[in-house]
């Protein structure tokens, strides 16, 4: 059968778009089908209000592979990371804990609080360094079933135990701790500093629907020190232009090796004859036909909605069903006429180049989640800020700001269902809660977008708007995401493949996930 | 924001060179002078005055405070006098330096410890169930350095207590010109020297005084380039640059065990128990891997690399801190981490770390060494430290 493309890619987000142009260096012929008009996925940038840019779902970068950097040649297409290095957390009291790039300006600001904290926070950070470097390599590959004795699987495992067996004995005791423990009861063993743990926790349970209290999440501490290890390499920060620009950089490499992007071109359905993907159905009623088929698309769409129960074994069915998303965050966009102000540190300064942590105590992000765990916003929510136009002023007019509010709990299932006036209030919630710290943030607000879980979804085609296309918990990860068994990017069907973040190693700007996918497809049919 | 020594006042006035240096979160000088020699040659020759606040600081006392600090450092503490002072490492579990410092016992159950990075979280989870108080006095007290030949005699005009009798290692406590000093016979200088304890609100009165009184004596202060030269001399390590904390190190291979380090002699097997006892006791029966000696380069092998371009040789302005590999019968075994010309000695001289069997004294070596943009190995040979040593240092 001769068809005009090798590989059709569901989906231009970025990892479609990674798998895409690895597919296309390889000498494939790729075409990407995109139901909006947009590409990107959830990153992209969008001029929201005139004149006033903003990364609209995920607004920094923090662990785009470097040799996706490197093959795909970003820079030359277009990719410029600026730093984005210190995070603020305003207290209540007036006071804020911050935590500098320097490393003498930050031990002093810890100092501040405890010389205790002050003290532990190098250790503790070497620590995390050498556990991730044991733990990284396992990203970059596809991974192995523990379950099985096949060879190749086994050659697999015994990768990851060597490079595990790197660590001396005190790092390995402190990596099964990182696997049972919370990530509030980790850093108990570090820290006294209320905000400094709660600061830390929070990067453990952002996108799942967990509480800093919740065992498991203290392995996700690690994923935020997996970015470290690049170093000067220095994949984390802001991509300037937003994060729409990595998903451009991306597109223009693919598009470079010949491949073929189509937005506005919805599929509706995978082609499935005789248990073999043959090509898609587009919403218009075009048919595509090619041998290999790649979703970008989230497990449940993938399989439940594009491919359908019928051509699937009810095992995976049933695993896929269970496959966990429960969206947990929101995102609030706002065009602001001044910068904040924030009672803690008045004015401009350094402080606002860097994050804005609203986490001032653990108890705080627990309450948060208590809320959630019912159904409800949290009445006073962690928030994740940043000010992208004090790092890029090109994303607001002169002299003005946008600003990106992230925002945890904000149930997909809340209670009675999203409406717009239930919209409106958790907009309103995320206001009051930051005039808490910044008083004038409601006079200096221009435009507002408020996005909820259910907007995600309906958005970006997020199922229950969970932004790592499933919970990046630890009993989806690693050979059990999305399903165990089925976690080498391969699918029951035969010639369809998954490289969404629903895929080892999950979510975040990586493009792991469509890079390793790729890598897949071209060895089974090189 | 970095900070500024309670000296700044007097320091900054006088730094004309505009060259300041990081020191744990602090600036001080690299040199006041346009040139770092002259403050050099007042360490060797007159006295110099350094200012030594950045240094952690750390006050230890009551029933279990002896106790607390055998459980840290490698050495005997329980086994000292009120009155004297101890140089120490200390490890991880692993028998890894984490640090090194100066313990002061300044009365029977009250110590002072000094150090390079922050301990208070160290001492306190070592000193659980012990009656300790452990008190974090780095931002409380500050110090100065006076060294040099003329040290005594300066502090001598300054102090009633008996300066001529403080020995080597020995701390005393007495006032200066009014104001509560405790002065140690030690220093970073390998030369006659002192260091002086005190309140930071008497800061600058205590310098004051010291300069006045040091004048006729051609008191100088100095920086930390003049300081850098001179630890080399006197072949003192510096944490970062001699040697990589364990706690900072990001594989096992940058760490160092005592042994390593040349500090053996500070480990004290005697006392039952210390952080990381049995890593040492194993290590200590099977022979350290490495060593911590004392290079000099071959003056004629030098001549003869740069006069093949042209050049006579060409010495290092300051004393460098990097790593430079040295080779003996061809294989690279071990590297320098600090460096520079004696101005006193007339001697090219490193501190290095070698595998054992290259690092006996009078073992051959070559270090490597850059002319005219090209790698060359310069001859030299394994020497004891330090390299200098003068009798007025503990006469």
């Amino acid at each position: 059968m001769s068809t005009k493309y090798d590989a059709i890619v569901i989906g231009a987000g970025h990892n479609g778009l990674v798998c895409a142009a690895y597919l296309a260096r390889a000498g494939r012929r790729v075409l990407v089908v995109e139901r909006s008009n947009y590409i990107g996925g959830a990153a992209r940038s969008e001029e929201v209000f005139p004149g006033y840019r903003f990364s609209v779902f995920s607004y920094v970068v923090s662990l785009l592979r470097p040799e996706i950097i490197r093959d795909l040649e970003l820079p030359r297409h277009g990719l410029h990371i600026l730093p984005l290095e210190s995070t603020l957390t305003p207290l209540a009291d007036g006071d804020y804990l911050a935590q500098w790039s320097d490393h003498d300006q930050n031990r002093r600001e810890l100092a501040r609080h405890s010389a205790r904290d002050a003290e532990a926070y190098d250790e503790f950070g070497t620590l995390m360094y050498r556990m991730a470097r044991a733990v990284k390599p396992f990203l970059a590959m596809t991974p192995p079933d523990p379950a099985s004795w096949s060879l190749r699987e086994l050659k697999g495992l015994g990768r990851v135990g060597s490079s595990l067996r790197e660590l001396g004995p005190a790092q390995f005791h402190a990596l099964h701790k990182l696997l049972t423990m919370s990530a509030a009861d980790y850093l108990e063993e570090w820290f006294e500093t209320e905000a400094l743990k709660a600061t830390k926790s929070a990067s453990g349970i952002i996108g799942t629907f967990q509480g800093p209290r919740s065992p498991g999440t203290a392995y996700v501490l690690l994923h935020h020190y997996m970015g470290e290890i690049d170093g000067v390499f220095r994949a984390w920060g802001f991509a300037k232009g937003g994060n729409g620009s990595v998903s451009a950089a991306i597109a223009a490499a693919a598009r470079g090796f010949g491949a073929e992007i189509r937005t506005g071109a919805g599929v509706e359905r995978v082609i499935v004859r005789n248990g073999r993907a043959t090509g898609v159905a587009l919403e218009s009623g075009e048919e595509i036909k090619a041998p290999v088929v790649v979703s970008g698309a989230d497990p449940r769409r993938t399989f439940m909605q594009l491919v359908g129960v019928e051509h699937l074994p009810s095992e995976f069915a049933t695993a896929i069903n269970r496959f966990k998303f429960r969206g947990s965050s929101g995102k609030v966009n706002l065009a602001l006429s001044e910068l904040p102000s924030f009672a803690c540190s008045p004015g401009n300064g350094p402080h606002l180049r860097g994050a804005i942590s609203i986490s001032p105590s653990v108890d705080y992000l627990e309450r948060a989640y208590d809320d959630a765990k019912y159904g409800e916003v949290s009445r006073e929510p962690y928030m994740d800020i940043v000010i992208p136009s004090m790092i890029d002023p090109s994303m607001a007019p002169p002299g003005q700001h946008v600003m990106s509010i992230f925002v945890q709990y904000v149930p997909y299932d809340v209670n009675g269902g999203w409406t717009d006036e239930k919209r409106d209030a958790f907009g309103d919630t995320v206001i009051d809660t930051l005039a808490q710290y910044a008083p004038n943030i409601r006079s200096a607000i221009l435009h507002r977008q408020v996005i909820t879980p259910a907007d995600i979804e309906r958005m970006v085609g997020l199922s229950e708007g969970n932004i790592f296309q499933g919970e990046l918990a630890l009993q989806q990860m690693f050979f059990m995401r999305p399903v165990p068994g089925w976690a080498k990017y391969k699918t029951p069907i035969e010639g369809l493949y998954q490289c969404g973040a629903g895929t080892h190693p999950g979510g975040g700007v990586m493009g792991a996930s469509g890079r390793n996918a790729a890598f897949s497809i071209l060895k089974v049919a090189p | 924001m970095l900070r500024t020594t309670p000296f700044h006042a007097r320091t900054a006035a006088l730094c004309l060179s505009h060259s300041w240096r990081r020191w744990a979160g602090y600036v001080v000088a690299s040199s006041y002078e346009l040139s770092h020699e002259r403050e050099y040659h007042a360490i060797r020759s007159a006295a110099a005055l350094l200012d030594i606040s950045p240094l952690y600081k750390y006050r230890v006392s009551g029933a279990g405070a002896a106790n607390l600090l055998d459980r840290v450092v490698t050495r005997n503490v329980s086994a000292s006098q009120p009155g004297q002072v101890l140089y120490s490492g200390w490890c991880d579990a692993a028998g890894k330096v984490l640090d090194d410092g100066t313990i002061h016992r300044l009365e029977d159950d009250v110590f002072r410890m000094t150090s390079a990075e922050p301990n208070l979280r160290w001492l306190e989870i070592n000193a659980i169930g012990l009656d300790v108080e452990i008190r974090d006095i780095s931002d409380s007290t500050t110090a100065l350095a006076l060294q040099g030949p003329s040290s005594k005699a300066i502090l001598q005009e300054l102090v009633d207590a008996d300066i001529e009798s403080l020995r080597y290692f020995r701390v005393l406590s007495t006032t200066l010109r009014d104001v509560p000093v405790s002065i140690s016979r030690t220093g970073y200088t390998g030369d006659l020297g002192f260091e002086i304890w005190l309140d930071v609100d008497d800061a600058l009165h205590v310098w004051d005084a010291l300069i006045e009184a040091g004048t006729a004596y051609g008191i100088t202060p100095a920086g930390m380039l003049a300081l850098d030269v001179s630890r080399i001399e006197a072949g003192l390590m510096l944490l970062d640059v001699d040697y990589v904390p364990a706690r900072k190190a990001l594989v096992d291979r940058q760490t160092s065990s005592p042994f390593e380090l040349d500090l053996g002699w500070t480990v004290d097997f005697t006392k039952d128990q210390f952080v990381g006892r049995a890593a040492l006791a194993h290590e200590a029966a099977r022979a350290p891997q490495w060593r911590f000696v004392g290079i000099e380069v071959d003056w004629d092998s030098l001549e003869r690399l740069y006069a093949a371009v042209g050049l006579p040789p060409q010495l290092p302005a300051t004393a460098w801190r990097m790593s430079v590999p040295i080779y003996a019968g061809g294989a690279e075994v071990g590297y320098a981490t600090s460096g520079g010309w004696s101005p006193l000695l007339k001697k090219y001289i490193a501190l290095a770390h070698l595998k054992a069997d290259s690092a006996q004294p009078g073992t051959a070596v070559e270090m490597e060494i850059t002319v005219e943009h090209q790698r060359r190995r310069a001859a030299a040979r394994v020497v004891k430290k330090p390299f200098f040593n003068p009798d007025r240092k503990r006469a």
